[in-house]
């Protein structure tokens, strides 16, 4: 099949409307699950200060307007469920998840950054000629049939996430000290059934290893139609255990309810079947035979579009490899990567601030200026300490001290390593700045 | 073929829901686990009745006994009742430091702490109660005006002599209400945490071993390490040397009125080695069992982690080899030479950094109970 060809091959609508309507009412329960476990107010109304990521430094909650901001993005997620006003809708719910997500860098999950991305690729795809209340106003919208490459964009997508986080498992500790897994398993010796297991140093090595093939070899078992069941099976399972193990929120049901999309068009249509029975509205006005039409050059544009989105999500994880040293150790290039559950790490970092004409110095209780996630988060993330002595440094001046040199005293642990000494505690880090050139400030793992 | 994905539909909603249902966050039971893992349980009954409850006990019989003196005292005040108070007091200043760092279940609830040991203890205000006669030492405001540090200036501070001191007491009969309201208010709350534990909060305590975020070990060690930090390492040492505000402050120092025979440095003392036994499981009341430092060589064994309470054991050996060298009085002590207070500080950072970085990250412990997801 050429290219051609391919971009030229069409597929049923209902892929896109199902998997619309999923992602669309998962989003709006993850919002107010957010919202009832009162994280709104904990984590962007009640600390003073916020880490922010370089060039959006102006994106800032707003008091008690940023529960504003999550009615507004709950909002923009019932749109798109119900494909009214989509586009509309679905670049509200992008702007505003991301711009949630920009508001404090403590809270970065790979699971936030996925949904921003899956929100962008939407904007892009015909995900509302079908089965939404857009096509049902506008007839001149409805369509049976879409581009194939749109839903397989989609799954593409998936596939890299699960690809790449398969990557990431192939390095010695993972897969030769099972670390950290034989670290975290035992903390959960009291499951039911399965805990007195948790502690067995081979269980440790079998989730390990087991975790890295699945991660490399879902994808194909779920394009491919013999293994497709099977391989839906297992990405149930695997996505329960890890929730069942790991305090991860909304993510395992976000992906079990994503990979749905690699099944035929009829599982689909059979969804919004069992949607149009609760609701009483069926699809068959939407059967109308036609193909999505739309000018070329649109069409054009937007796969553009589409083509440097996957190419930048293609590379961007690779960016690690142009830094040196211990990319868990440094961080430098470890967000956005699909570098899941991979380290267990933790520190503590002590902020001495010097008058550097008298000599003078005093230590600083990071508690009077972050909350205890926050600090947590800080000590060990160079950028983010970083951050927080630049911040540390204008509140002084800001009390009339002069000449303020900041050095910090930290330790960090690593997958189960006795705790070393992480920033030179010689830097003065006011004369620092965080670019994307190496941290020559961090010490050698 | 419409079977079976309807089959795999109700297989994957079925498994959600169980899952969702099985997941709260009081994960208890695990009743076929094998008998060769550490059972916290013993540990947390090892806390309780090696530490908590005697502790408590000792502490406890000691402010009754400070109360009788102190009653005594008030009923014809003397240089020789003054004496036997004062002694009183030293004794259970000391029985304190054993049980401060057991701020849970009802300390917690009253914040006993809070109301026992604040220091500096605000004279102004305590002198202003006493002539007004009106003050409500339930108020949280009222903290810093009661507790061993409001009792120490009464019987050590208010006057350059002792017999003024006790002349005070004869001549503003005011005086001896203060006191006696200090003293009873301190055994009636050491009192109600000390039954709570003896009716019922033991069982409670040992019952909650599981490895949830709220359970007894998890909360426990947050309020040692807590403990650890503020009170012990920045309280007694940090604070006093000026560590956080950049120049000496020997006005800080705990029992700061308590001269000629100056007992600051056999408090910190006391807490040190309080805050070591607890770790190594080693009680003065039952004899070695079940500890932080057990637990963690059982993790050690299991992951073939680091040997953390090895380094924990020799970071303790540094801290008591540097601070031999404090002076009696750490008033004193940051008068003269600032810097062994420093270093005694830099000592005790070390055990924190190895207790909260290195222990809770082996024994899957989440500092301050955060909650949030993680990826």
């Amino acid at each position: 099949m050429t290219i051609h060809s391919y971009l030229n091959t069409n597929t049923k609508a209902a892929s896109l409307a199902a998997f619309r309507i999923l992602f669309g009412a998962l989003m709006l329960v993850s919002l107010i699950r957010f919202a009832v476990l009162g994280w709104i107010e904990k984590l962007y109304i009640a600390p003073e200060f916020f880490f922010k990521y370089t060039g959006f430094s102006w994106v800032q909650p707003i008091g008690n307007w940023t529960y504003l901001i999550f009615i507004f993005c709950g909002l923009s997620s019932i749109g798109i469920v119900l494909g009214y006003k989509y586009r509309v809708s679905i670049v509200a719910f992008f702007l505003s998840f991301t711009y949630i997500e920009l508001m404090d860098k403590t809270t970065y999950l790979n699971h936030y950054y996925f949904i921003s991305v899956m929100a962008f690729l939407m904007i892009w795809l015909p995900m509302h000629h079908y089965y939404s209340i857009d096509a049902y106003q506008r007839k001149e919208l409805r369509a049976q049939y879409v581009p194939r490459w749109t839903v397989d964009a989609i799954k593409l997508l998936l596939g890299i996430v699960y690809f790449y986080a398969g990557l990431a498992k192939i390095n010695y500790d993972w897969l030769i000290n099972a670390l950290p897994l034989k670290i975290w398993l035992p903390g959960s010796y009291d499951l039911p059934l399965i805990g007195g297991w948790l502690e067995q140093s081979w269980v440790a090595y079998a989730f390990s290893w087991g975790g890295m093939i699945y991660d490399l070899t879902i994808p194909f078992l779920l394009l491919w139609k013999p293994s497709r069941k099977l391989a839906f099976i297992l990405v149930v399972i695997f996505h329960l255990f890890t929730r069942a193990l790991f305090p991860i929120g909304m993510f395992p049901y976000i992906m079990i309810i994503c990979t749905i999309i690699f099944f035929d068009a009829k599982v689909h249509e059979r969804i919004i079947d069992f949607i149009a029975r609760l609701i009483k509205i069926s699809r068959t006005i939407f059967d109308n035979n036609l193909v999505i039409t739309s000018k070329n050059s649109n069409q054009n544009f937007v796969k553009g579009i589409v083509l440097v989105f996957f190419l930048f999500q293609l590379l961007i994880p690779f960016r690690h490899m142009l830094y040196p040293d211990n990319l868990y150790w440094t961080e430098e290039g470890y967000r956005f990567s699909w570098r899941v559950m991979l380290m267990e790490k933790a520190g503590t970092a002590s902020f001495k601030i010097v008058d550097g004409a008298t000599g003078k110095r005093f230590y600083v209780d990071n508690r009077d200026f972050l909350t205890s996630f926050q600090e947590k988060q800080m000590a060990t993330q160079p950028d983010m300490i970083l951050e927080y002595a630049h911040y540390l440094r204008d509140h002084f001046a800001n009390q009339g001290h002069q000449n303020i040199e900041i050095y910090v005293e930290s330790y960090v642990a690593l997958n189960g390593a006795l705790s070393k000494p992480f920033i030179d505690p010689a830097v003065d880090l006011t004369k620092e700045y965080d670019t994307w050139k190496h941290k020559g400030w961090i010490l050698e793992y | 073929m419409k079977n079976l994905s309807q089959v795999v539909f109700a297989l994957l909603l079925a498994l959600v829901a169980t899952i969702w249902i099985g997941c709260g966050d009081d994960m208890t039971g695990g009743e076929d686990t094998p008998n060769d893992q550490f059972d916290r349980g013993t540990m947390l009954a090892h806390w309780a009745d090696g530490f908590i409850i005697p502790g408590y006990r000792s502490y406890l019989e000691s402010i009754d006994s400070l109360q009788e003196k102190a009653d005594r005292f008030v009923l014809n005040p003397s240089l020789s009742r003054l004496n036997d108070l004062r002694n009183n007091y030293r004794f259970s200043y000391n029985a304190w430091q054993e049980v401060s760092m057991f701020e849970i279940g009802k300390a917690e609830e009253l914040l006993l702490r809070n109301n026992t040991n604040i220091y500096p203890t605000n004279t102004v205000e305590i002198l202003d109660n006493i002539s007004s006669g009106s003050y409500n030492l339930a108020l949280p405001s009222t903290n810093d005006q009661q507790g061993f540090p409001a009792i120490e200036y009464l019987i050590y501070g208010l006057a350059d002599t002792d017999q003024q001191i006790v002349d005070q007491f004869i001549n503003d009969p005011n005086y001896n209400t203060y006191l006696t309201d200090l003293t009873s208010r301190m055994t009636s709350l050491a009192r109600e945490v000390y039954n709570d534990w003896t009716n019922g909060y033991r069982e409670t305590f040992i019952n909650d071993d599981g490895s949830s975020a709220s359970s007894s070990v998890n909360r426990m060690v947050n309020d040692y390490l807590f403990y650890y930090e503020r009170f012990f390492r920045s309280g007694k040492i940090g604070i006093p040397a000026g560590y956080f505000s950049g120049s000496p402050l020997s006005n800080l120092v705990e029992a700061r009125y308590t001269q000629p025979l100056p007992i600051n440095k056999s408090l910190y003392t006391n807490a040190y080695t309080s805050v070591k036994n607890f770790f190594k499981g080693e009680s003065k009341y039952i004899g070695n069992g079940p500890s932080l430092e057990s637990y963690l060589d059982y993790i050690k064994d299991l992951t073939d982690g680091a040997d953390i309470s090895e380094a924990i054991s020799s970071a303790m050996i540094n801290v008591e080899t540097v601070s031999s060298d404090l002076d009696n009085d750490l008033a004193k002590q940051v008068l003269v030479d600032n810097n062994k207070m420093l270093a005694t500080y830099d000592a005790l950072q070390i055990i924190t950094v190895l207790l909260k970085v290195d222990m809770l990250s082996a024994l899957n412990i989440s500092v301050d109970y955060v909650d949030a997801d993680g990826d």
